[in-house]
């Protein structure tokens, strides 16, 4: 009754292109923008101890995953292009941040600072780009894991990348954006939040205008698509690299934002299974899918080690963790088998449903 | 689609959102979190350290009533080794009930991470035997305190070991020594130090690494065949270290010439490899296997009652008694900081004054119950490590046993590395050091 659109008439080709044609969507998520940067704000002023939990161990992370899922989804589930190499272009992001917040003090502006991670990222993945010219699928994803596994190694064997530090742990502080100092969890969630809406709403353009429908078209049949005008090199290659500027932007927030001080193994080989994960399950081919996957992946396990808490229960450690593992993995089996196609696909569904209701025929 | 799915979808993102806990907070409870992990490639050296600290904790609360009659309320928080999750611990557990007066993170990455978040949320860092070697320096890490010894500690002690049984350090000339280490910033702490010494004394220093979690080390040992050094040193932990020391019995390195360090120097490190590791041998800083005055009380007081964290046969093994230990000195630098400020729970920033005026004399060991375990340590503003002696042990096959004197690591050696490491973490993080001679 509320969801529907009739009435709603069109009389320009731009509104009927826009990104959220109908009208309800769009204040949807005005509001949902409006209220992300708001609502935390109060809380922050009402009950700072709460907030900083939700800041730092909540938002942070399932934003900065959020953005890193995007990122992969751009390749993988737009272009059609099976990466396991994410966790390295990460790595990537926050070495390559790191070092020049490090040794150019006039730029430690954060957001140059990320922008050049993102760029880095996205030469170094044009360069892992290369080989999906001639291998597709499977083996592919076995490129790319090389790739992986070689940024990894880069990153913990190039001691100057760590700043000759004698565990290899690099730590980065006193962080300013034009001149402001992000020293409270408030702010580094604003930073992380303004990074995320501003580059999900690029990637959200992208895909829908002639780059990504040249990468869609990759993705569903590349001969097709090479014989209707569209060139591999570069298509593929422009996926790969906004791809990884996306994911070494991502990268480069975790390692300043979120964990302040990090090794090789912040990005090591389970961090680019997670952010597949993410992808698969919130939905290929789906920027809304990403955010809905980074907040499955990332909350979940965190909701169920502490849900015995709030129930009451007295439980080992060793029990809750045990728990938090099984019920975590059942949750994804169950959430593959009654829909494929990832939680985006269960929205949408929920939508349709919504613009009959209540009379569905 | 049918609406019972979309509602069970939206039931489970909404209860995802939802992920705070209630803190439950009670008068006069001092509440202590536990960063720990019993689950992960680590756990069976996890379990006996956290059981360790569970049941000391238990002790206070049933033979004292608490600290001066403060009762300890202990949270443990599962962080599976990884940073992340141990980061996602301590907010968690930091505010709750009347603060988090320190954290022990027990876990060198968790250690980097929490070191910046110290000075900002005003909760010391406890990173007893771990974490960042140069957080002694008290000037510049004001909130850090690797007590009992850090890892350059105890590679300075296993190199004046080796040296004395060559016959001085004179005759390590020429000698080769290879380090196995876990490539994780805990296994390259100790590298710059060798390095150092390898420098001063002429011997020939390599570094192998071995990736996590160390099940794979075929390469490393092939290597070590090949290059034939005079010792090993370990660097490893969990599966790793058992994995290591099947692997020199494969290879036929004596294992009489292999030096762990404390993580690699417990019973389930050496108990997989069988009769491989007779002979082995590892650093301790302070702690050893066994049970003394205070296990007497932990019987009595905990297991009796049947409140024990662990089987009763388990106490008494090596991580169980460093826990135990850990667990202890948080409690006595508490105890220091309540003659200050009161008999009441101490906030993080009571509990960092209580650790830098952190003394036990021989008595007070002795008083404590922890004869034979540790030597009397001091900590200052300037030395946040307090002490600085280990000893070497050895398994015989069947227990661990102490085969040498106390060392005290050389501060001529490591005080001028710490201080150079520490200036250039200041320097790099803008921080501009306390000056130690005006504390106090």
């Amino acid at each position: 009754m509320l969801y529907r659109e009739a009435g709603q008439f069109k009389t320009s080709y731009s509104a009927d292109q826009a990104i959220f044609p109908i009208l309800q969507d769009r204040l949807f998520v005005i509001a949902l923008i409006v209220l992300a940067f708001l609502a935390p704000v109060a809380l922050a002023a009402a009950a700072p101890g709460l907030a900083q939990y939700l800041f730092t161990e909540i938002l942070i992370p399932f934003l900065v995953f959020s953005l890193a899922a995007v990122g992969l989804n751009i390749l993988v589930g737009y272009c059609g292009q099976v990466s396991l190499g994410t966790g390295g272009f990460m790595a990537v992001g926050a070495y390559a941040a790191y070092n020049l917040w490090l040794r150019v003090p006039l730029v430690n502006d954060l957001i140059i600072v990320f922008l050049f991670g993102g760029l880095m990222a996205a030469a170094v993945g044009i360069l892992f780009g290369l080989p999906s010219l001639r291998i597709k699928g499977f083996y592919l994803a076995v490129a790319t894991l090389a790739a992986q596994f070689f940024l990894d190694w880069i990153v913990a064997r190039v001691k100057w990348l760590t700043n000759y530090s004698s565990s290899g742990s690099v730590a980065v502080g006193n962080l300013t954006v034009l001149g402001i100092p992000i020293d409270t969890p408030m702010a580094r969630y604003l930073v992380i939040l303004a990074v995320v809406v501003v580059l999900t709403l690029v990637a959200k353009n992208l895909v829908r205008g002639h780059i990504g429908r040249s990468w869609m078209a990759i993705r569903d049949m590349d001969i097709a698509a090479e014989i209707i005008g569209f060139r591999p090199l570069r298509t593929k290659l422009l996926a790969f690299a906004v791809s990884s500027f996306y994911v070494g932007v991502a990268g480069a927030m975790y390692g300043f934002l979120r964990l302040g001080a990090w090794e090789p193994l912040a990005f090591d080989i389970n961090r680019s299974f997670a952010i597949l994960f993410m992808v698969i399950i919130g939905g290929l081919g789906s920027i809304l899918g990403s955010f809905l996957g980074a907040a499955f992946i990332v909350l979940t396990p965190i909701m169920l080690n502490q849900l015995p808490g709030w129930l009451g229960l007295h439980m080992s450690t060793a029990l809750i963790s045990h728990l938090e593992f099984m019920i975590f993995g059942v949750m994804i089996v169950f959430f593959l088998i009654v829909e494929p196609h990832g939680l985006a696909r269960l929205w949408a569904i929920a939508k349709e449903k919504l613009r009959l209701w209540p009379f569905p025929h | 689609m049918r609406w019972g799915k979309l509602a069970f979808v939206g039931a489970a993102l909404a209860a995802s959102g939802l992920t705070f806990a209630g803190p439950a907070s009670a008068q006069n409870e001092q509440f202590i979190p536990g960063l720990v992990y019993r689950t992960g490639a680590y756990a069976p050296n996890g379990i006996p350290w956290a059981n360790g600290v569970a049941d000391y904790y238990n002790l206070i609360n049933e033979r004292d009533g608490g600290i001066n009659g403060v009762k300890i309320l202990y949270e443990e928080c599962e962080t599976a080794y990884a940073t992340d999750r141990g980061v996602e611990c301590y907010e968690r557990l930091k505010g709750k009930g009347s603060g988090a007066p320190f954290v022990n993170p027990l876990s060198t990455g968790i250690t980097f991470a929490l070191i910046e978040k110290a000075p900002v949320d005003k909760i010391p860092v406890i990173s007893m035997g771990y974490g960042r070697s140069e957080s002694r320096d008290g000037s510049v890490f004001p909130w850090v305190f690797p007590l009992l010894g850090t890892y350059w500690s105890a590679a300075d002690i296993i190199v004046q070991h080796i040296a004395k049984k060559e016959g001085g350090l004179d005759k390590l000339k020429g000698k080769k020594i290879v380090l196995v280490y876990h490539d994780s910033p805990y296994g390259k702490e100790p590298i710059a130090l060798l390095t150092e010494r390898a420098k001063m004394h002429g011997f020939e220093f390599t570094p192998l690494p071995v990736t996590h979690p160390g099940v794979e080390q075929k390469a490393t040992w092939l290597q070590i065949r090949q290059s034939r050094p005079d010792y090993v040193l370990l660097w490893g932990w969990g599966v790793m270290n058992s994995t290591a020391i099947k692997e020199a019995a494969a290879v036929g390195f004596p294992r009489e010439k292999m030096y762990g360090v404390w993580w690699s120097g417990a019973e389930p490190d050496v108990r997989p490899a069988e009769d491989g590791a007779k002979g082995y041998n590892a650093a301790m800083l302070q702690h050893g296997a066994g049970k003394f005055a205070i296990h007497d009380d932990i019987k009595k007081f905990v297991y009796d009652k049947g409140k024990g964290a662990t089987k009763w046969d388990e106490v008494g093994e090596v991580l169980y008694n460093r826990g135990m230990i850990n667990a202890m000195l948080n409690i006595e630098a508490l105890r220091i900081a309540q003659k200050k400020f009161g008999n009441k729970p101490m906030t993080g920033e009571q509990a960092r004054w209580g650790l830098e005026n952190l003394t036990l004399t021989a008595e007070d060991v002795k008083r404590l119950g922890f004869e034979g375990l540790i030597r009397p340590i001091k900590v200052s503003c300037a030395d946040h490590e307090g002490t600085r002696a280990g000893r070497i042990q050895q398994w015989d096959g069947k227990e661990w046993k102490v085969v040498s004197d106390w060392y005290e690591s050389d501060d001529k050696v490591l005080k001028p590395m710490v201080e150079a490491a520490a200036k250039k973490y200041a320097e790099e993080k803008k921080i501009t050091p306390r000056d130690c001679s005006k504390e106090n």
